[in-house]
């Protein structure tokens, strides 16, 4: 269904698509992409600042358009591109040099990673700038200004391949947000504002002086993610306190337990719109520096890191979680939830397996759809009973009942349910983590589960009771056969079990919540009175709940693309990782870790990983049915 | 049209699909559709459905017959609809398997399914809200039949969680009643704990198979190869137990069957089919998917029979004193089930399926019945003001007098079948199947498992065999002396039930009097041929005793489920040590005991119902005066819903209640706020010094310079 849609799209295209193709200086879709907004920041300049309706409607047009464009790259990208070179294949490349004499590019690239965050963004934001069309009645130029300022930034630093450049937009889309909690928020709005930027900018600074020192190490030559990935070599003491200082970085940004009690307070006071894209998208650059930036640039660090961060995210996951439970905010509720969502979100990430990659960047994306939801359905009660206390709410799906089936597919999709979106990435994420053998406390946690009694899931420490039989040394049965102590299996499982107790607090906190908001008599007159959905409302919660229905019903289509990209990222992890654990067991001042990358071979077949752009795809196809017959 | 591949049969994926397009055109469309069409819409989904099933059954005998058997996996059809998810050795289908037990599932889900659809139309006339009920019912029937036929785990997972849902939903279907809406959401969450076990049960089979894929690990675990064996073995208990504490979950078994009685709350035709017939039996039916895994732990074998048989006697214990006509019957329905486990627990498989299914004919029946009668008494739900009815509603009154008969055992009648063939096996089974024993004898004989397994089926089982299961005797002993002592409460209390009910004189009030009626044509003809089947229905499993007086024609007949399951249940036979009590021709001369016993504890539980409610009825109220204690006891449920209160539910609120205070004042406050006030003060401290006052600025030189000078006197006089 998908495909044809698309198929329609691509002769929509066609007349543009003509130049395209050629790979590298090919069409500049990612920096029309990413300057898009800014064309329409500069028509909202000239159009009166009392033409609200103008004003939005530019705005609303603005996003659509690029939105349009942004198929474009969805269209072009090729699932199964590899350049040969390099550890990671970049598409649709863009590289000028912009101040030569230090070395620093614009230098723009896309890859599975990346890919699906900007479609994402580019998704949501039309559907955030229509939502509020009766929120926000004051300074509406500004609002839209900032609204398309911001997507320029997060576009900007998901696409950006130049460190330096990535950095620039990185902090650019800190001001917009900064403005739109802080003018259009709630009562707490400057002190939200403030605690927010703060936070966020006490992270970025250490991360920019992290950036100078590999750069300088890096004979101050280019500033390109390439080179500093494959040209700088640091000792372990350096890497230690450079990832520390990435790390902490991204972690605010995600945010990961204990950095993250900006957020609560920043989404109960942003606008709907300010915390629809929060939520959807500002998180996820959080996580999207820690897997495109913090981890292949210090592998030797992110060993020793890695069960601390899983750790992390473990109690993050309960913590957001139980707090949620008992939070008779709905905003605060659903800000909390966020909190516990990224940590499964983590944890697959750092699992290192393929599993958990693919998990952890569905549930970016899976979260970026539902809770974006859940926070347009929340401002929708919110405009018609100006309360966000669950107490003074009940009732509801007897009065608007359109409203209730929409709420509780994204409820229900948020919660995790199979056949919606949010389910696919959180199984994925736990199943990643339960066969991770990455995370290793060195040698002294849960080692005594692997002494001369210990068992845990090796099919060859049974050998002696069926002595006949049983695989001798010589047959690797399990993953874990290799040699090596058991520490990093058992600590993985331990943290899946951990983690999959969120699983049932995610359900309790938003079906208790739902229960309370949506069931029940109708008791408050405030509540009765209010009026059901407006077509633009309803417009604004469709393709939401549709996006959920198809992320959970074939989340093949967007796992495809990312695929590739997952192979070659693990394959990358795997060499560095081995040579991290090679060198902490050669030093004898640190602690042995025992931690390796789970790489899993693609299926040679092209159902798997589908080759060519969809463009190509669409038509070649039917050749090959004619070849066919 | 071409042929049909036994792999690409895609009247399968017809099955799942036709609820999903009436619960889809219902769901949409529903409220502006005339309620005719709903009602079509509705049940022509799941006729459909039904016929599907139906062709899939005979193409399945078709392939059956030319079966010869590759691998060790029996006959079945399958089809692959699509790719789900895919990520590195992941590889999960939406794909349906269809073998003989899936077969039987099917049947019984559609089957009832269709005439409990049927019975709502009438039922549910009233409720303006119609469309969106059957809406629910649909979508329960497509998750339903995702679940039995899901070809891998995860299919069965999707249906797993979808009928919790559906549950869910309909439960709290009258969601204006928050009390209602509150045992929905009980129901989800218990469920919800249940599947937290199941999928981490699926990812230890997944650590050390790589697959979840249910021909692939049947083949593994029956295996010649003892590497292939070897990934099973270890994970058999713990995986195992993971999965069966999920089935407890759906299955309302022990600790979690704490919501099966609140889910009462809905729609009654949605307990009929939901909490009766379909859902509830799911955990039972993966147990007897997985029974390969299942059989190779004996230990976990003996924890399934054990809390299956607490089970059955816990809730009959509670069912004795309820006094809602559908709490009574949801008590009765965990005990039903407990039984159903018992027998799995057993390795009699084939007892747990037959039961499953007899139990879905005249449990449905039972709680349509019930159904009628709140229908006709308006609402009224408590078996003290009912009595009398047997002349006002007739129909109602002799189907329901069928389903009781076969649900407390009296011979001929469907239930009586089943139930003693799990007796039996509780007496017969060799339980405690001891798998390292079976490996040295693999080691000596050079046999696989399954020539092993076979062979401990033959009547001559090796000395040491039965010997290694000479140890379970008492374990055996005390679960069939519980399941007994089980079957005597239950023709107790469901007899007193429908004495309470049908006999005696009318204790309603007279204005309700007035109106009890019977029900309308569309809930007396299911009811109708339900009534038949919970009378017919257990036909097709004679007991051996009987059977093997026949011919081989006649046998194939009488023990027809048996035959035909027997292509799944490779195992199921193995536990049957049937030697132990004589060998040749008095070899089923322990069943007739069985059977003997079993009547007669049926009977005394009727005869002292009859006794206690019909003859002396002031003796109910002398027995309540002798044993309150015990009646607080039974009335309160033991206290496990409180306990669990406590226990779970408020030390969770604490949790969050605690980490909310340190969010806000240790993370927030002290360690955020402490920073941020150090930066602050030094800050001030920094400021006081740049005050502008020459005078200070003058100061602070002359201190600097001498300062410096003392450090350069002192590097000359000790440095130098």
């Amino acid at each position: 269904m998908v495909e044809l849609t698309n198929m329609f799209s691509v002769m929509a295209l066609q007349p543009m698509l003509a130049t395209v193709g050629e790979g590298d200086g090919g069409f500049p879709w990612l920096t029309l992409t990413t300057f898009g907004p800014l064309l329409g920041i500069l028509a909202l300049m000239f159009i009166p600042r009392d033409q609200t309706e103008a004003l939005r409607n530019t705005a609303l047009l603005t996003t659509i358009g690029v939105f349009v464009v942004s198929l474009g790259i969805l269209l072009n990208f090729d699932p199964s591109f590899t350049d040969g070179e390099g550890a990671f294949s970049f598409q649709m490349t863009e590289q000028v040099d912009w101040i030569p004499a230090l070395g620093i590019q614009y230098y723009l690239g896309i890859d599975g990673f990346s890919l699906w965050l900007v479609m994402l963004t580019t998704f949501l934001m039309p559907i955030a700038v229509w939502s509020t069309y009766s929120e926000v009645e004051e300074h509406v130029k500004e609002y839209m200004i900032c609204l398309l300022f911001l997507q320029t930034g997060m576009i900007g630093a998901l696409v950006a391949l130049d460190v330096f450049l990535f950095y620039i937009f990185w902090e650019v889309m800190l001001i917009p947000m900064y403005l739109i909690i802080g003018i259009w928020g709630g009562e707490q709005r400057v002190k939200a504002a403030i605690k927010f930027f703060l936070y966020t900018m006490a992270g970025s600074v250490l991360m920019l002086v992290a950036i100078m020192y590999v750069y300088l190490e890096g004979g101050a030559e280019s500033f390109s993610y390439a080179h500093l990935l494959t040209e700088v070599d640091l000792t372990y003491t350096e890497q230690f306190w450079l990832f520390g200082a990435f790390l902490l970085a991204f972690a605010i940004k995600v945010p990961l337990f204990p950095f993250h009690t900006w957020l609560p307070l920043a989404h109960v006071q942003a606008p709907t719109a300010g915390s629809v894209i929060l939520a959807a998208v500002m998180l996820k650059l959080g996580t999207y520096g820690l897997i495109r930036y913090a981890f292949p640039m210090f592998p030797e660090a992110l060993v020793v890191y890695a069960p601390y961060i899983a750790l992390l995210a473990v109690i993050g996951i309960i913590y957001g979680a139980v707090l949620a439970l008992v939070q008779d905010n709905v905003k605060k509720l659903v800000a909390y939830s966020s909190v516990s969502h990224l940590g499964f979100c983590v944890l697959g990430l750092i699992a290192m397996t393929p599993q958990g990659l693919a998990g952890g960047m569905y549930v970016m994306l899976a979260h970026g759809i539902a809770t974006g939801g859940l926070f347009l359905c929340v401002g929708m009660l919110y405009e018609r009973r100006h309360s966000k206390m669950i107490a003074d709410f009940g009732g509801v799906a007897k009065v608007m009942p359109v409203f209730a089936a929409c709420f509780a597919v994204i409820m229900l999709g948020s919660a995790a349910l199979p056949g919606l979106a949010g389910f696919v990435g959180e199984f994925l994420s736990l199943l990643g983590t339960s066969k991770s053998h990455f995370l290793s406390f060195g040698e002294y946690l849960f080692f005594p589960l692997n002494g001369e009694e210990g068992r845990f899931l090796r099919p060859e420490a049974y050998h002696d009771v069926y002595s006949s039989h049983a695989p001798h040394a010589g047959v690797a049965v399990a993953e874990g056969n290799t040699g090596q102590p058991v520490g990093p299996e058992v600590t993985a499982f331990i943290f899946t079990i951990g983690a999959a107790t969120g699983v049932i607090l995610g359900a309790a906190y938003l079906l208790w919540m739902f229960k309370r908001v949506m069931f029940g008599e109708v008791t408050d007159e405030k509540v009765a009175a209010m009026p059901r959905l407006t077509n633009r409302e309803l417009g604004v919660l469709l393709p939401i709940v549709a996006m959920i229905i198809f992320m959970g019903v074939y989340p093949k289509f967007f796992l495809g693309y990312m695929d590739k990209s997952f192979e070659q990222y693990l394959d990358y992890m795997a060499e560095e990782v081995e040579i991290a654990v090679e060198r902490s067991q050669a030093d004898e001042e640190r602690v042995n870790v025992y931690a390796r990358v789970v790489t899993e071979p693609l299926v040679d077949d092209e159902r798997w990983v589908p080759r060519g752009s969809l463009w190509e795809r669409a038509t070649t196809a039917p050749d090959e049915e004619q070849e066919e017959q | 049209m071409e042929t049909l591949y036994a792999d690409e049969f895609y009247f399968l994926g017809l099955i799942v699909l036709a609820p999903l397009l009436g619960a889809i055109i219902n769901g949409l469309f529903g409220a502006k559709l005339p309620r005719k069409v709903v009602d079509w819409v509705a049940c022509g989904s799941i006729a459909l459905s039904f016929l599907f099933a139906l062709i899939s059954l005979q193409g399945l005998i078709h392939h059956a017959r030319n079966f010869e058997g590759d691998g060790n996996f029996g006959p079945y059809l399958s089809y692959t609809a699509y790719e789900w998810i895919f990520s590195g050795e992941l590889n999960a289908d939406i794909a349906f398997l269809f073998d003989p037990l899936t077969a039987v599932m099917v049947l019984v889900v559609t089957g009832v399914g269709l005439l409990i659809h049927i019975y709502s139309v009438g039922y549910m006339d009233e409720d303006p809200d119609k469309w969106r009920y059957f809406a629910y019912l649909n979508l329960f029937t497509f998750s339903m039949l995702m679940l039995v036929l899901g070809k891998n785990m995860l299919v069965t997972f999707i249906g797993w969680e979808g009928v919790g849902v559906c549950s869910y939903l309909l439960i709290g279907f009258w969601y204006s009643d928050a009390q209602k809406a509150q045992a929905g959401q009980k129901a989800f969450l218990v469920n919800r704990v249940g599947d937290f076990f199941f999928i981490l049960g699926m990812f230890l089979i997944f650590y050390m198979t790589g697959t979840w894929d249910y021909v692939q690990l049947g083949e593994m675990a029956m295996s010649e190869d003892a590497q292939q064996l070897a990934r099973l073995i270890p994970i058999a208990l713990p995986a195992g137990l993971l999965i069966f504490l999920g089935c407890t979950g759906k299955s309302a078994q022990i600790p979690l069957y704490v919501w099966l009685p609140d889910a009462m709350a809905g729609p009654t035709p949605v307990s009929a089919l939901i909490h009766a017939a379909t859902m509830v039996t799911a955990g039972v039916f993966l147990l007897c998917r997985l029974n390969w895994m299942v059989t190779l732990s004996p230990t976990l074998m003996a924890i399934i029979a054990v809390v299956g048989a607490l089970t059955a006697l816990v809730a009959a214990s509670i069912a004795i004193v309820q006094n809602d006509i559908k709490r009574v019957l949801a008590y009765s329905t965990v005990s039903q089930l407990g039984f159903m486990f018992m027998a799995v627990g057993m390795g009699a498989f084939v007892a747990a399926i037959f039961h499953l299914m007899t139990h879905a004919f005249f449990k449905a029946l039972l709680f349509l019945g019930a159904g009628s009668v709140i229908h006709g008494m308006h609402h009224e739900q408590d078996i003290r003001k009912m009595g009398g009815l047997r002349k006002l509603m007739p129909w109602t009154h002799a189907t329901f007098i069928a389903a009781t008969a076969a649900i407390a055992g009296v011979p001929l009648f469907a239930g009586f079948f089943s139930k003693d063939l799990i007796l039996w096996s509780a007496m017969s089974n060799a339980h405690v199947f001891n798998i390292e024993g079976v490996m040295s004898g693999i080691q000596e004989s050079g046999q696989s498992l399954n020539d092993m397994v076979r062979e401990l089926n033959v009547t001559e089982a090796p000395l040491e065999a039965v010997e290694l299961v000479g140890m379970s005797a008492g374990l055996n002993w005390f679960i069939y002396l519980m399941a007994l002592f089980t079957a005597g409460l239950t023709a107790f209390y469901m007899f007193r039930l429908y004495f309470m009910t049908f006999w005696g004189e009318c204790r309603a009030e007279e204005e309700t009097k007035k109106h009890i009626h019977e029900s309308p044509n569309s809930m007396v003809v299911p009811l109708s041929v339900l009534g038949v089947l919970s009378v017919i229905g257990g036909w097709i499993g004679w007991p051996h005793v009987v059977a093997y007086q026949f011919g081989d024609r006649v046998q194939n007949v009488m023990l027809g489920l048996e035959k035909w399951l027997a292509q799944t249940f490779y195992v199921s036979d193995t536990y049957r040590i049937v030697g132990r009590f004589g060998y040749g021709s008095d070899i089923y001369l322990l069943e007739g005991l069985s059977i003997a016993a079993a009547i007669l504890v049926a009977g005394i539980g009727i005869g002292l119902a009859y006794y206690m409610y019909i003859k002396r009825p002031e003796l109910p109220g002398i027995v309540y005066e002798r044993a309150q204690k015990l009646h607080k006891v039974l009335t309160n449920k033991y206290w496990v819903d409180e306990a669990y209160d406590v226990i779970f539910v408020r030390r969770t609120l604490d949790l969050g209640k605690a980490s909310y205070w340190i969010d806000r004042y240790v993370i927030s406050g002290f360690l955020v706020g402490g920073v941020s006030f150090l930066i602050q003060s030094l800050g001030r401290v920094l400021s006081n010094l740049q005050s502008g006052n020459v005078q200070r600025y003058s100061t602070y030189i002359t201190v600097a310079l001498v300062l410096i000078f003392i450090a350069l006197l002192a590097a000359v006089m000790f440095g130098g």
